[in-house]
């Protein structure tokens, strides 16, 4: 998740009518008509309707709904494939829908990079005659556009496959070209429209992982359509959740799962398997009591009993975390006089970052009996997580 | 009681107008004229020129090179046959006339339907006149040509190019609207001109459709340059036309299927080349 929150793209009061008279039917809107009423009053469809959002720098933003919700034709507004009725779209302090033909252009050229549902690759073109597509309409030197089309093609793991021809690659190949033409392109904005719905669903998961990667990597802005939920919880640093051309709910998976807006977003995500969205900070809790490492087993005794715990974590002076006795090896190491608890203690814990998904800690649980320990990047002790908390987050988590 | 309506007299309009046009226009007919014959009887006479044998070689190689052994056996076969029937030098006149009329065709069609294709109000426009050219009787266009451009080929090309223009400009124009959306969509979204679209995606994607085009005008252009023999042009049509006023049918069979022979070597060649570019 980006820690950085300045604003890339903004978006207010966004509109778009399908017909010849958008006034008259966003004059019903005004009057709080809904699209079914619009339509038939005016023979207008009223594709988006107010639709207010930030894209941070850095971040990937999930706009996820059901067909028919506006997503497509909102990420098409984005970049004025579609010309949006009303509205602000501004990009680095430039306002899109002001923007004259050769500006568009030159917006398009710099800001977006567009990965397709159907690839839309060129089959006239070879993969790296692809890769290069946006580079060489703005009229870079060919061997610049080469060496770019290589690196990116390499990025995504086709290297070899420069000069095969999109039919000669499988679906899942043919959209890593997708995705490497948008990236040789070095735009700041990744637009992605249903990028992996037409891929079978193992592909799919490996698309995913890859991209979260990538992203990870490059810190690249990407807004993202999908209408899977599950996808979008996967991947998604926000989610704008649409329904019916409006905006239902903005937040992360986690909001989204533990706080849902309104019942539709709670029949929504009814069928979501939580465990895999769940992170094990929602799981942790507060460590009850820790030994020093320069405690003796004695301490660590008598620790164990006030706080009734079976076994205890020792830090070391920064907080940072070494070590793991339990109740027997401490009494054993009192019987044979050991003055520190380091001497007796266990490495044999696991221990996860609070962004670990749930799901995974079930296998940890099976094969160690420890509380699990949530540590930071410097191995500071943040919390644990003990075997019942997992179920009943997962239970309760289910009930809403 | 009977009304009388009097009769509307188009004829008499169209034929004022074509007056019209020949006198006034008559400098632009007679340098088109002048032009068109100029490059008939060039291409003419460097086809004449060439050996036979060497003429009836590059054809044949050409039929390997871009299709197969079989087309170009058969070729040999058939241009022999032409030969040996003593009907070389008219095919290659009626080649000269195909051959010309399909490149103005071509030249005009292009531009046209790819305009057609990109303007909805032009594709209103240029359909109903593409119907009207292609469903008027193909002998009409002949009396007009004689007028404009006197008896003889230049007179037969231009009745020839009007009448086999029209599926080059349908299919021009089908291909680029074919293209798919979302590939058009693509070069829109990466910030593609106009004419970028059309140089990169456009075009390349609509060759096939539009090389279909092109194979039905040859096609049509020989058909029209056979019945062209009825205002002077030279060529296949004319033996035939010679058969049919001396009532030799034997005389206008071996004129007719030196014709046949001719189109499948257009036809086959023209299709292989399509192919090859879909590949």
């Amino acid at each position: 998740m980006s820690d950085n929150r300045n604003v890339k793209i903004r978006v207010r009061n966004l509109s778009k009518v399908f017909g010849n008279q958008p006034k008259k039917a966003l004059e019903l809107r005004d009057q709080g008509l809904k699209r079914p009423e619009i339509l038939d009053k005016t023979g207008q469809t009223l594709g988006l309707s107010n639709i207010d959002f930030d894209v941070h720098e850095g971040e990937l933003l999930v706009i996820m709904g059901l067909s028919g919700s506006g997503k497509s034709t909102l990420i098409r507004c984005l970049n004025r494939l579609i010309e949006p009725t009303e509205g602000e779209i501004v990009i680095d302090g430039e306002n899109i829908p002001d923007l004259k033909e050769k500006e568009l252009l030159e917006c398009r050229r710099r800001h977006f990079s567009m990965v397709f549902q159907n690839f839309a690759l060129f089959p006239n073109r070879t993969v790296r005659q692809n890769a290069e597509f946006g580079l060489e309409v703005r009229g870079i030197d060919t061997a610049t556009r080469r060496a770019a089309a290589d690196k990116s093609l390499k990025q995504v793991g086709l290297d070899g496959w420069e000069d095969a021809y999109p039919n000669q690659l499988s679906g899942g190949m043919q959209q890593r070209v997708g995705l490497a033409r948008a990236l040789a392109n070095d735009a700041t904005v990744l637009l992605m429209d249903e990028a992996f719905s037409a891929l079978d669903p193992l592909i799919r998961g490996d698309m995913q992982q890859e991209l979260l990667a990538l992203q990870h990597r490059m810190q690249k802005t990407t807004v993202f359509i999908t209408h899977d939920l599950d996808e979008a919880l996967t991947i998604g640093d926000r989610i704008v959740l649409l329904k019916d051309g409006e905006v239902v709910q903005i937040g992360t998976p986690e909001e989204i799962l533990t706080k849902p807006a309104n019942d539709y977003v709670r029949r929504f995500i009814e069928g979501v398997d939580k465990s895999r969205i769940l992170t094990a900070e929602s799981a942790m809790r507060k460590v009850r009591s820790t030994v020093r490492e320069s405690d003796g087993p004695r301490t660590a005794l008598r620790k164990m009993r006030e706080h009734s715990l079976d076994s205890i974590y020792i830090l070391d002076r920064e907080r940072r975390l070494i070590g793991l006795i339990d109740a027997d090896a401490a009494s054993e190491a009192l019987e044979r006089g050991q003055e520190s608890v380091t001497e007796a203690m266990t490495q044999d814990f696991r221990s996860v970052t609070r962004e670990e998904p749930l799901h995974n800690l079930f296998a940890m649980f099976s094969e160690n009996r420890f509380p699990i320990a949530v540590v930071d990047d410097n191995k500071v002790l943040q919390g644990v997580v003990v075997k019942g908390a997992v179920l009943d987050e997962l239970a309760q988590a289910g009930e809403d | 009681m009977a009304i009388e309506f009097p009769r509307i007299p188009l004829g008499d309009w169209i034929e004022g107008s074509l007056n019209w046009l020949t006198s006034e226009y008559s400098i632009v007919t007679r340098g088109i004229s002048r032009v068109t014959q100029t490059g008939i009887d060039g291409l003419n006479d460097a086809l004449m020129w060439l050996p036979d044998w060497s003429l009836l070689v590059i054809i044949v190689a050409l039929c390997w090179w871009v299709a197969n052994s079989r087309l170009a056996i058969g070729a040999a076969l058939g241009l022999l046959l032409i030969w040996n029937l003593g009907l070389w030098d008219p095919m290659i006149e009626t080649l000269t006339l195909v051959v010309i009329a399909t490149l103005v065709a071509v030249v005009i069609a292009l531009p046209v339907g790819i305009t057609a294709a990109l303007s909805e109000r032009l594709y209103r426009i240029i359909m109903p006149i593409l119907d009207f050219m292609q469903t008027m009787p193909a002998f009409v266009y002949l009396i007009p040509a004689i007028p404009f451009f006197g008896i003889g080929s230049v007179s037969a090309i231009f009745a020839t190019v009007i009448f086999s223009m029209p599926p080059a400009i349908r299919f021009t124009t089908l291909g680029i609207r074919q293209v798919p959306v979302e590939l058009v969509e693509a070069a829109d979204a990466y910030g593609a001109t106009r004419s970028q679209k059309l140089i990169k995606v456009q075009l390349p994607m609509s060759l096939p459709t539009v090389m279909a085009g092109i194979n039905q005008t040859i096609m049509l252009a020989l058909s029209m340059v056979v019945i062209a023999a009825m205002i002077g042009a030279d060529g296949l049509g004319s033996e035939v036309w010679r058969a049919i006023q001396r009532l030799r049918p034997g005389d206008g069979f071996e004129a007719g299927i030196a014709v046949v022979i001719l189109a499948m070597i257009l036809d086959r060649v023209t299709q292989s080349l399509r192919k090859q570019r879909k590949t």
